[in-house]
């Protein structure tokens, strides 16, 4: 309870102090309108503004300066901060590197593009290169118990705490390198993820170019359709579909991930069939489509060549969102245990597997860090795409709201 | 009958025959099961009569439409069906329940209660906070604030809900003993040790839900401020916060309310997650269990709760924000 009696004193101190800072600029500058028109609540929020940023800094020194068992509670602050930093400076680089090497258009494109834009593209491209060479980055294979190794080797490389420096983010509950895990995962989480988007993509993208050129009943039997299928929340739908494929697949793993892909594939079609369909409704009503229909091209043409051209710009942003749900949903099927099958690695089932290690958090930060890495992986390539799809959006859009 | 009423009672009907549609969905989705239930039940070394006395006993042997229309009618009556594993359980043990252990409906009653009132703790603190923080956005746009807010809410929509379960597990579980970490749950529990236990997977799912809302409020704000009434205010010389209050506000409400509701359609999925998590004992833990060992009859019934209470949110925002449109209450 004391905790919450802290947080509203330092509250009602930062509103406090928000007053005197306030009151002491427009004394101070002798009335400028910055501080005369300031409310009592942005004055707030400068000062608990600053006062989160002194926190983070005052936090970041303690983790550098305190002994083993305190310095403890701020391991994953420090990580955090270091991460961060780390991104950006990186980020920074990447978008130097964009501005100065490349095309004239390229060097255009890098110019306007905000920071979180840039290190949105720069992790996509790592997770990519990741993805297509992890036969070759991953130091062991995906399956491999490494004989004569110890399972459960703590993440750090620590001899004090039984690290090894042949495994840095160490092994898990059977002996299998994390590190090389984690790469594999890459390409099997990225990778399927990435198909079952494209599958959607196709099967949702006919369908509601088809619905709105044609029209007429078509048009009316799939969007009732899809309106039912839409009407079942997504997560729930797929795990209803899985314990039947899981039935059919029996004991063939693999079997269950074909069948997984195909379910969420349907699943997420449904929205791309919304989007393409409502795109496209405003496309065919344009003259150049009339212009087409009298040349008397037939429906293959003016959906590939009129109607797909554009409508490139929405369903490119819907393909990274979609992207993202779907890898979400893929992950929440592996962690809740009925996504990708056990021989794959894969960050969902990695941070199921690893998550009791959380709880060891307070004595050795460093054990509780491997669920986290996985989860972690997820968050990062998510955020990523998400970042690129923003700034795509707002640029499209030419809102500078 | 007024026009509202008519368009109220339409959308109603239309949620209606949503759902019945949705229920013969997962009816016939259930029966796309290769095999059988019994032959599930009682395994590979089942005689020929045990599994026709199965069978019978479930009702397996009836035609698939008489038995949809069963299910549908027991389901309306709150009758759910047995759950297989507790029926085999039972028959293991010998212990002749009565049908009262096994039923589908004891099952999920007290978990539904603990499931709802998750999501209601989670509605109690996500909504104000989501509102207020998207009207701070929209009022101080493209100030710091509303780009840390933007990257924030962007980081938490996208990060997957164990992920956030975990990080604050991790901080306000494992590091700084405050909260605890397990939602072990029973009956009879007081209401604020009930609280204590709920509040960590409640704030799980507040970050996920308050990062949508809060920027689906936020643009439907600054959506309304291009208005020329708005600028009219502006021009009259009121203050930001009066015109955001007084004449963005009311006019923004319908988006708001949709956005709330649609948005607590969205925790009927994170619910599902996060109740694993925290081993709290709700509907959606019961849902990912009976996946697992293919109890069907409660993944059948926790489908269609789960399905009602979507299109029930969704049927709510949308007659919502029909009453609250002047321009649809009264229809040229």
């Amino acid at each position: 309870m004391s905790v919450w009696v802290q947080i509203v004193g330092v509250l009602m101190a930062c509103l406090a102090l928000g007053w005197v800072f306030q009151f002491a600029g427009e004394k101070i500058t002798d009335g400028t309108p910055f501080f005369r028109d300031m409310p009592l609540s942005v004055a707030f929020g400068y000062v608990l503004g600053v006062v989160v940023l002194i926190w983070i800094v005052w936090s970041y020194y303690l983790s550098r300066t305190l002994a083993a068992p305190e310095v403890n509670k701020y391991f994953f602050f420090r990580l955090a901060i270091e991460g961060f930093v780390l991104f950006s400076i990186a980020a920074w680089l990447f978008r130097l590197l964009g501005r100065t090497v490349g095309t004239r258009a390229t060097k255009k494109l890098f110019r306007q593009m905000p920071l979180t834009a840039s290190f949105g593209l720069m992790t996509i491209g790592i997770y990519a290169l990741l993805a297509i060479f992890a036969g070759l980055l991953a130091p062991y294979g995906q399956e491999q118990i490494i004989p004569g190794v110890a399972a459960n080797i703590p993440p750090g490389a620590d001899p004090a705490i039984g690290g090894n420096a042949d495994f840095p983010l160490g092994t898990d509950q059977i002996g299998r390198d994390i590190l090389s895990r984690l790469i594999y995962g890459a390409q099997n989480t990225v990778g399927i993820a990435f198909v079952t988007t494209c599958l959607a993509f196709v099967l949702g993208g006919t369908l509601g170019f088809l619905a709105a050129t044609l029209g007429g009943w078509l048009d009316q039997v799939l969007s009732r359709f899809i309106d039912v299928l839409m009407a079942i929340p997504s997560l729930i739908f797929a795990l209803l579909l899985m314990t039947i494929a899981s039935a059919w697949a029996g004991s063939q793993s693999g079997m269950l991930t074909v069948y997984m892909v195909l379910i969420i594939a349907v699943i997420d079609s449904t929205r791309v069939f919304r989007l393409a369909r409502a795109v496209g409704a405003n496309i065919v009503v344009m003259d150049y489509i009339e212009a087409a229909k009298l040349r008397g091209e037939g429906l293959g043409y003016l959906i590939f060549k009129e109607i797909l051209p554009n409508a490139t710009s929405p369903l490119l942003a819907e393909f990274g969102l979609r992207f993202c749900f779907v890898f979400l949903t893929i992950a929440a099927l592996s962690f809740l245990g009925v996504g990708i099958q056990p021989p794959l690695a894969d960050w969902g089932t990695m941070v199921r597997d690893l998550a009791q290690f959380i709880n060891f958090a307070s004595f050795a930060p460093q054990v509780a860090s491997a669920p986290l890495l996985a989860a972690g992986a997820i968050a990062l390539l998510t955020v990523a795409v998400n970042f690129v799809v923003d700034w795509m959006l707002q640029k499209s859009s030419g809102l500078k709201e | 009958m007024s026009p509202v009423l008519k368009i109220i009672l339409q959308r109603l009907g239309l949620g209606l025959v949503t759902l019945f549609v949705v229920s013969i969905l997962i009816f016939a989705a259930v029966n796309m099961l290769p095999g059988d239930f019994a032959q599930a039940i009682l395994g590979q070394g089942a005689t020929p009569e045990a599994v026709a006395a199965i069978r019978r006993d479930l009702g397996l042997d009836q035609p698939p439409v008489t038995r949809y229309f069963l299910w549908l009618a027991g389901a309306l009556q709150g009758d759910l069906g047995n759950s297989f594993a507790q029926a085999n359980f039972a028959s293991f043990v010998g212990a002749d329940s009565g049908g009262s252990a096994a039923s589908v409906a004891k099952q999920i009653a007290p978990r539904f209660w603990n499931t709802m009132f998750l999501a209601g703790v989670t509605a109690v603190i996500a909504v104000p906070f989501a509102v207020i923080l998207g009207i701070l956005a929209a009022l101080y746009r493209n100030s710091a604030f509303d780009k840390f807010a933007n990257i924030f809410t962007l980081t938490s929509i996208s990060s997957p809900e164990f992920f956030l379960a975990y990080v604050l597990i991790l901080f306000l579980a494992v590091l700084n003993p405050w909260l605890p970490s397990l939602s072990n749950i029973y009956i009879g529990m007081g209401f604020g040790e009930r609280l204590e236990k709920t509040l960590l997977p409640a704030l799980t799912l507040t970050l996920v839900v308050t990062a949508h809302m809060m920027r689906m409020t936020r643009a439907a704000i600054i959506n309304l401020l291009a208005s020329p009434y708005i600028e009219m205010a502006r021009l009259k010389g009121m203050s930001p916060m009066r015109v955001i209050v007084r004449h963005a506000l009311p006019n923004a409400l319908a988006p708001i309310i949709n956005v709330v509701a649609l948005n607590l359609a969205y925790l009927i999925t994170g619910v599902v997650v996060v109740e694993v998590v925290f081993v709290y004992p709700g509907i959606g833990q019961l849902f990912v269990d009976s996946v697992k060992i293919r109890d069907i009859p409660v993944v059948q019934a926790c489908c269609l709760i789960f399905a009602a209470a979507y299109i029930l949110l969704n049927l709510t925002a949308d007659i919502m924000s029909i009453l609250s449109n002047p321009r649809l209450r009264h229809p040229k």
